[in-house]
């Protein structure tokens, strides 16, 4: 067994908001993939059985959203997005997210060597006002440069 | 004319803004007490009277869109709140749903009860972590305080509101792409008819709004139709079609600005208005070479066209896709449009869904094209080649589902239209602009 009974908790106490226990494969796969770092396949079979369908349907879905990493690739401890699109890249988005990538010496969609960090390239975070901005796991910060990257990271 | 004084903003800034208590001092839920005691037909009426053009992009009335609902339906009915903001440019949502998130409760149960809905789920993008856990923290203040669940107040009506988090997919923002999402699938756009309000959610009547729109409807019910139509610009006697860009609006401006932000000011207020006035103007004593009037799909203003009003059929006027979502970018002088174009491109096929293959193609193919002139490599029939692929997809050719392809053509179609010597003279003159970065996650992809 993958998941925990903790975990399995969590995920039932989803089914009373909807009709059908089909509406929980997004909120299933997030509790799972903050825990576990990414969702194997082996995850992905209990999903299934707690959601009474089948694994396909899950993964149908799940790979359409490239957000959920597979266990081949699974998350390091803190995931950094580093905001492309426009209003970012016209005030150093993209920069910003180059010279992370040489300081960790490690691509977009990597993960460094230590496992601390996972470097990624996202689309408009909806914080432009604070360009650049940057998430890490899903808290923003805004107005950020590469050093000051470094030290939300470290805390 | 005296300043504006913001309605929808009325708390930002405020201390503890986002508490039950802040909203109560204000008069709020003072709406849902006078909805409680109205027939659901009549708040719709108002609405639908007061003209509330959806917040969202699309600017489809608000208030028309419910009365699509079958009547006599035994139900369940459903309310899908659009929080999956994503259009490059705008975040006037995250402030509301930030800084006030009452605001936009109280707006669900006012529109949920003129629906005759018992069930709202608020669909919130991952990325809008704060705003999550600050509408989870003010959704259970109102359980608490009666506010929401059973019975609402005495008067009968039962709500539940929940919150599901997307996982970073722009399309989730069309409607049936949020339905087909929340089903737990991939967030592929349904062929329409049947619209939602006909077969929705769970394939009931179901009917999406954005969060912005659902923050106008309290303010329609408390000041009246009357005060909603005072502001903004009435129709187009030109345009039979117009329908007038009533209420306050959310204009979000970035980019190339001294002082980038979010401003709230009645419909039709010009780029240069806002660019000068409410953002400092642009930045380095520069000038703006291009405005995009309401997040990247509406495509672009040039220098020349920086007096349109911003309502809802101003940037029409100017050739632009519509006003969108009023997020504003502006594009200095000394930053090239190829660049800007290629980004705008790129965007566009990460999120194209692949459903339909116009979209899927050709974003992709517009995004090469545009690396390849980038890389020095670029032909002037390129240029041609960029309009043709752009005249081919979406909903206004006829060859797509939905109008994110719409979207994906017009900032090609734009910025050719207005400013082809500048991407003649690139091609021309052999430049590269591709930076190491963008090297790196084209070959990501």
């Amino acid at each position: 067994m993958v998941l925990t009974e903790q975990i399995r908790q969590r995920i039932r106490a989803e089914f009373p908001k909807y009709p059908d226990k089909r509406a929980v494969v997004l909120p299933a796969l997030h509790i799972v993939h903050d825990e576990l770092r990414s969702v194997s396949s082996a995850a992905l079979e209990e999903i299934a059985e707690l959601l009474e369908i089948h694994p396909a349907e899950i993964h149908d879905a799940m790979s359409f959203y490239q957000f959920f990493r597979e266990e081949d690739r699974p998350l390091g401890k803190r995931r950094v997005w580093v905001c492309r699109s426009i209003s970012c890249a016209l005030r150093g988005g993209e920069e910003l997210l180059e010279s992370l990538s040489r300081k960790w010496h490690v691509g977009p969609g990597g993960t460094t060597a230590d496992g601390s960090v996972s470097l990624e390239y996202a689309e408009c975070l909806g914080a432009c006002e604070g360009a650049p901005c940057i998430l890490v796991n899903d808290e923003c910060h805004t107005n950020v440069t590469a050093e000051e990257v470094e030290r939300i990271v470290e805390q | 004319m005296p300043a504006f004084e913001p309605v929808l903003l009325a708390r930002i800034n405020k201390p503890n803004s986002a508490s039950l208590e802040t909203y109560r001092a204000d008069g709020g839920y003072a709406a849902l007490q006078k909805a409680l005691t109205m027939a659901p037909a009549d708040i719709v009426a108002m609405v639908k009277d007061a003209v509330l053009r959806g917040r969202g992009g699309a600017g489809f009335p608000a208030g028309l869109k419910w009365t699509f609902l079958p009547k006599d339906h035994p139900g369940p009915i459903y309310l899908c709140v659009n929080a999956d903001e994503s259009e490059p440019g705008t975040f006037n949502n995250r402030i509301l749903m930030e800084q006030d998130p009452h605001q936009l409760i109280e707006g669900i149960a006012v529109a949920c009860h003129a629906i005759r809905s018992n069930t709202a789920y608020l669909y919130i993008r991952y990325e809008y972590g704060r705003s999550y856990r600050v509408l989870d923290a003010a959704i259970k203040e109102c359980y608490a305080a009666g506010l929401l669940g059973k019975n609402i107040q005495g008067s009968g009506f039962d709500l539940d509101v929940h919150l599901h988090r997307g996982a970073a997919a722009y399309i989730c923002g069309e409607e049936t792409g949020l339905i087909e999402s929340l089903e737990g699938k991939r967030a592929w756009p349904r062929i329409k008819p049947p619209f939602p309000a006909i077969e929705g959610l769970f394939r009931k009547p179901t009917i999406v709004n954005n969060v912005e729109t659902l923050c106008c409807v309290p303010h329609i019910l408390n000041r009246g139709v009357e005060w909603f139509k005072s502001l903004g610009v009435p129709p187009d006697p030109s345009n039979p079609r117009d329908l007038g860009s009533f209420g306050p609006k959310l204009y979000c401006i970035s980019g190339h600005v001294n002082k980038p932000g979010c401003v709230e000011l009645p419909l039709g207020v010009t780029a240069r208005e806002l660019i000068e006035e409410h953002a400092g103007g642009v930045w380095k004593g520069r000038q703006a070479k291009a405005v995009v009037p309401g997040g990247i799909s509406m495509g672009f203003l040039s220098a020349d066209e920086l007096d349109t009003p911003l309502d809802f059929n101003g940037p029409i006027k100017a050739g632009c896709l519509g006003l969108g979502t009023a997020a504003v970018i502006v594009v200095d002088d000394q930053t090239s449009m190829v660049d800007v174009l290629y980004n705008c491109c790129r965007f566009m096929s990460h999120e194209s869904c692949g459903q339909c293959t116009p979209c899927r193609e050709g974003t992709k193919w517009m995004t090469r094209i545009l690396e390849r002139i980038r890389v020095g490599h670029g032909k002037l029939e390129d240029l041609d080649t960029l309009v043709e692929v752009a005249g081919s997809m979406g909903i206004i050719p006829g060859t797509t589902i939905c109008g994110l392809a719409d979207g994906a053509a017009w900032p090609v179609k734009n910025a050719i239209k207005k400013f082809r010597s500048e991407f003649e003279e690139y091609i021309n003159s052999g430049r590269r602009t591709m930076t190491p970065a963008q090297e790196l996650m084209a070959g990501a992809h």
